[in-house]
Parts: C-alpha cells; structure tokens; sequence
C-alpha cells in the first residue's frame, strides 16, 4: 500500500473518483479528472458535447477501465471491478439513449435489475424449492410495486418494453435502476426528449428518490432549469479536463464555465 | 402482401401458447400419455419407430443447442463435440474398450463378466452431463470472452479439434496398451442399457424408444423450468443487450458459461444415447455438417422457441430418417432421373432453409417474444402502408 492509499477518503464522498484518465488510442476523453459525490446529495455532470461525461459514467459503473486513477464506492476500491460487481455494490444506472431489453416486458425488464439481489441458482431454478418460488413472487411483486412508483400506466406493465412510449420508456429504465436496490443511482440525460412540464416532474422526482430511498444520484444533464433546480453541487467537464466545480450559482457565473459553452469573446 | 405474412405470423399461437395453465397441464398429460402408447400401434422393428427414436434423439439435441443459440444467443457451431463426448463416454465406460481394466456397476449378468468398464446406462448418462458440462465450461471460458460472430469462429473450430481427435485418438495411447478412441474404426460392441425387466435388444425397439421418451421429458422439463427462472431471464437480457445486462447486475461470462455448458450436457445425454442405440462409437460421425444439422433444427423450429427446437428436431429427424430414405427415396426414378434422394438429402436440407427463411423467418412455433416483437413491427408496417396512398389520394 502507497502512501497515497493510505489518505482514505472520507466517509461522507460515497462515490469518489481520483486523478483518473480514460485514453482510446491517442484520444483523451477524460483527463485526470478528480471528485466527490457527498451521500445524499444530488450532483450534476455538465459540459458540452464530447467533454467526457458519459465516458466517466462508463468508468464509475465498470464499463471502461481507467487508463490511470482510481474510484472509490464508500471505502471500496472499485476501480478493476466488472460492471455487475459494481451494481451489486450498490451503483445502478440508466443509459443516455434508453438501453431497455426490447423483448421483454416492463415488469420483467425491472425484474432483470434485482437480479443481483437473487439467490436462485441452476438447481434452485429447475427444482424450484418454496425458497425460489417466494423469491420469484416477490421480485414481480417489487417491480410492479416499482412500476407504480415512477408512474408508469398499470395498463401496459406486461407490455414488451421496445411497445411503449418514449417517456413510459424512460419510466421503466429508471424503475430497472431502482431495482437493483442501488445506494448510488446514475442518470445520464435523464430529461432527454422531455418537454418543460415534464422535466420540472422529473426534478420534483428526484428529490423526492433521494428522501425516500435515501438515494445518492448523479446525473448528466443539458438542461440548464434541471441542472439550477435539482443540484446541490454541479462539476463542469470541458475536452475530457474538470474546468469548475462547486455550488449551482457559482458554477454559472465562472467565467471558463461561460467560455466553455459560449466560445471565447474577443 | 401484408395480409398473408400476417397469417403465417399468427397461425400456430391460436393453438399454443395461449392456454390457461390447467388446460395445459391436461394437454401436457395427455401428450405424455399418447408418447407413451405409441410404439404399440407400430411393430417392434418398424422403420417407423426407429426413425422415431432418432427423431427424438435429434429433438433433445435440438433442445440443448436451443438453450445456448436461442436463449442466450451464442451462436454455437460446433455443437457436434458434445454429441461425440456423450458417445465417447458410452464407449470408454459401457464397453470393453478399456480392456484391461474390470469395473463393472449395476449391469447385466453378461456384461459383468466382461472385462473393461461397464457402467448402468442412467450412470453413463449422468457422466456423459458432467464430462460434456466440464467441456464446455473449458471451451467456453477462452470463448465466451468473445461476441457475435468471433464466437462462432472459435467453437466452429473446437468443434473441428474435437472431431479429429476422435479420429485420431487410435495413436494416443493412455497405458496398457490401451488408446483413446478407436478412430474410424469405432469402439463397437457397446453395452445395450440394462434395466431389470425391459430387454434392450434391437429385435425390440419399444425399450429403446421409452428411453429416449423419459429422456426427451425430463430434457423438456429443465429447460421450460430454466426459461422461466432468474436464469432464463438473464440469457435474453444478454442476448438482447450485452452492456444494459452487465450494468444490471448479470455477470456476462458465468452465466453465458451456465447455458454453454447445461446445451452442451444436453447434447452429451443425446449422444450417449446415439452410442449405445447405434452399438458402434465411430469417429466418422462427428462431422462439421452434424453441427449445422442441429442448427437448422433450432432455425427451422424458431429460435429461442422450446416447443419449436422440439418440432424442428422430430421434423427434420423424421424427415433425415423416414421420408427421404424409406418413402420418397426412388421418386426420381420415376420420373425417369437416375438418382436417389438420399443422394442430395443435404440440397433437400438447404432448399426446406432457404424456403423457411423465406416465409417464416421466425420459424415454425415462434418465441413468444420473437413473435411479439415481429407482429407489433409488421402492424405498424402495414398501418404505414394503409396510410400511404391515402396521402398521396389526398393530393390529387
């Protein structure tokens, strides 16, 4: 162990990323980029197109590994670990183009997200003991349960998935996140393709997930009303470098923040 | 054209699919219960039956290639391995081949005085699972590591090293003068099962033909059992979307493994059956063709479909078996040709493909889900249609 391992972060950054770079090839799309996600807080990632956000998503969640750095989940070290080792710490996520199981309905899409949360095995699953008979029951139970809860029509839970509408899409997407029972939940562009009316839902929503389910979230967002409204500390990304970070307010008056998104004055 | 390819789409779920649960229950039992009876209403040598009993031995192949190709989407194209494993492990452990060993467990009188090892058949069979199970998690582990199509480069290939190391298996030697296989001269004299009160013999193919039944049933139940479990749910999540799955929790390579090798034990039963049926274990038959043979059935049933791996089997076995050999065999010759089917039965195979890709793309009894998705995309297909020429009408 370095001495650097040794500064342990503190316990309140439930997810922490340290100095990490992703590189494809000569291409940097994340530059030694360093952060704290406080537990129970909401935090946005923003920056225009191709500053590196999703890529930074993928490395929090085990998508991509970091070519240098490392990511801290409480005290874990998850920087090597495989995405569903992830999930199963406790980080879920939804996708910035909705990535839903086009053949599966909504409920057993939501189901697919407790997955890790199950027991059943090969045996357990061909001889179906009451044990994985109850646990089967209670996971559709939960996704309906779910279903309901982010407001998805009781009508079309047994609907194949690739069916429904954009924002019933979305709806079970997050549902499918939920279910994974995560601590930390991810949501790229969550309000993508939504009207005004429905992204002040969504921003009420998330506040609301994050009291209830006591939730930590992070999110990519464009929306500059979601971003002001929901955030309680916003980190700026520009050509894959941290240019800002900090509170909704002084983030929009940075002048590099303004440089980023308008272009330079002369 | 819409019309009747939404015909073709929908005819056979009217019948299956869309029963309450007791009423298929009941069908379930009485299904079982004409399996059962049938070989009486056919002589005990018929070439009915023993076409039959490859038919069903196809259809649990056909089963086991289904949980790896349609479930979770791996195309597998050298599926014969585990069909040359399960026969291998009839031959090393229910013949003489192994000559100077002596182990006999639960067998009939005559093979206990025999020398080599001679194991029940249920014994064979289970080994057979576990041997092809092992096999394919070792083929799987540096496979499955792959997507699409580099997945079926690689088995294609093990399927190859499999097949020549039955063949030349006769210069391994493992001891004693003993080789690992026979090559192409076979391991022959293989111990016909043996169960207290049923006489295996080949004057009687009704035994032969039970067995395989009970086989085929318990084959069936695991996989309706595994398609509708945590399991089976997350080999669709898998094929339908590798990156969504794995950031939900489903560990991409072990449960990849878990349908690799639970097909490939299928296989293996299927193919220690074929052993002891056949008497003969011959390198000759492990051949790339048997590979896409299964295949075809799998495609041809409907991918991903149980009951359509089962229909896609007996039909093509049936087909292989009973109509081109024995029924329509001389049919050219009547119309004056100088060849017999038999002679182009695979031009046969490939002609029934290309047709079924034609008008039944999703094959014969269709995946529910496969269904789902095709008839919801040809409705919004044809709503786009109607509407065309309304518009262009309407600018007249």
């Amino acid at each position: 162990m370095s001495a650097a391992e040794t500064s342990a972060p503190p316990a309140a950054a439930v997810l922490r990323a340290e100095h990490v770079t992703k590189e494809f090839g000569g291409l940097v799309a994340v530059a030694d980029v360093s952060f704290d996600v406080p537990q129970y807080s909401i935090v946005s990632l923003i920056g225009p197109n191709g500053a590196g956000k999703t890529t930074l998503f993928n490395m929090l969640t085990g998508l991509y590994r970091p070519t240098q750095g490392r990511i801290f989940l409480g005290d874990r070290n998850i920087t090597r670990s495989r995405p569903d080792v992830i999930t199963g710490h406790g980080v879920a996520r939804t996708f910035q183009n909705i990535r839903l199981f086009g053949a599966m309905t909504a409920v057993e899409n939501v189901m697919i997200g407790h997955h890790a949360r199950m027991r059943a095995g090969v045996f357990g699953s061909v001889i179906r003991p009451p044990r994985v008979r109850r646990e089967e029951r209670e996971t559709r139970e939960r996704a309906r349960e779910l279903l309901a809860y982010v407001g998805l029509p009781g009508t079309v839970f047994d609907r194949l998935s690739s069916q429904l509408s954009y924002g019933d899409q979305r709806r079970v997407e997050l549902a499918r996140a939920l279910a994974a029972e995560p601590s930390v939940l991810l949501l790229d562009e969550p309000t993508a393709g939504m009207n005004p009316r429905e992204s002040a839902a969504l921003t009420e929503f998330m506040r609301k997930l994050r009291d209830e389910l006591k939730l930590t979230i992070l999110l990519i967002e464009h929306d500059m009303k979601v971003v002001m409204g929901v955030s309680e500390r916003v980190t700026v990304l520009d050509h894959g470098r941290k240019i800002a970070e900090g509170q909704p307010g002084e983030v929009r008056t940075d002048p590099r923040v303004i440089e980023a998104y308008l272009g330079k004055q002369d | 054209m819409s019309g009747w390819r939404a015909r073709l789409l929908t005819w056979p779920e009217a019948a299956a699919g869309r029963l309450p649960v007791r009423g298929s229950r009941a069908l379930a039992g009485f299904f079982i219960v004409v399996g059962i009876v049938l070989p009486f209403f056919f002589g005990q040598t018929s070439g009915f039956l023993n076409a039959t009993i490859i038919a069903i031995a196809y259809a649990v192949m056909s089963l086991g290639l289904n949980v790896v190709v349609g479930f979770a989407g791996l195309l597998d194209l050298g599926y014969v391995a585990f069909y040359a494993l399960g026969a291998y492990s009839v031959g090393w452990f229910a013949s003489g081949f192994f000559f100077k060993l002596n182990i006999h467990v639960l067998v009939s009188p005559v093979a206990s005085t025999l020398p080599g090892i001679h194991l029940n058949f249920i014994l064979v069979l289970i080994g057979a699972a576990l041997i092809c199970a092992a096999a394919g998690v070792v083929i799987g582990l540096p496979t499955l590591r792959l997507r699409g199509d580099y997945i079926a480069i690689v088995t294609l290939a093990f399927g190859e090293i499999i097949g020549t190391l039955a063949v030349n298996g006769q210069s391994i030697h493992v001891g004693g003068g003993m080789t690992l296989t026979a090559g192409n001269l076979g391991i022959s004299a293989v111990d016909q099962p043996y169960f207290p009160g049923l006489r295996f013999n080949l004057l009687n193919l009704r035994p032969w033909y039970w067995l395989i039944f009970a086989i085929l049933l318990f084959v069936l139940f695991v996989n309706l059992r595994l398609r509708d479990s945590r399991l089976g749910r997350a080999w669709v999540a898998l094929r339908e979307d590798e990156v969504a799955a794995v950031s939900m929790g489903i560990p991409a390579v072990k449960t990849k493994l878990l349908a690799y090798s639970i097909g490939a034990a299928f296989g293996g039963m299927s193919g220690a059956f074929f052993g002891t049926y056949f008497t003969v274990v011959n390198a000759a038959q492990f051949q790339f063709g048997f590979s896409i043979f299964i295949l075809a059935m799998v495609i041809i049933g409907g991918l991903g479909s149980i009951w359509g791996a089962v229909v896609g089997g007996l039909a093509l076995g049936y087909i292989n078996n009973y109509l081109i050999p024995d029924v329509l065999n001389n049919l050219p010759s009547r119309f004056g040709l100088h060849f017999q089917l038999t002679q182009v039965e695979f031009g046969i195979f490939g002609f029934l493909l290309v047709i079924m890709m034609l008008l039944r793309p999703q094959g014969l009894i269709p995946e529910r889900r496969r269904q789902l998705e095709l008839t919801a995309e040809i409705a919004a297909e044809d709503a786009q249609l109607a509407e065309a020429p309304g518009g262009a009408g309407s600018t007249t």
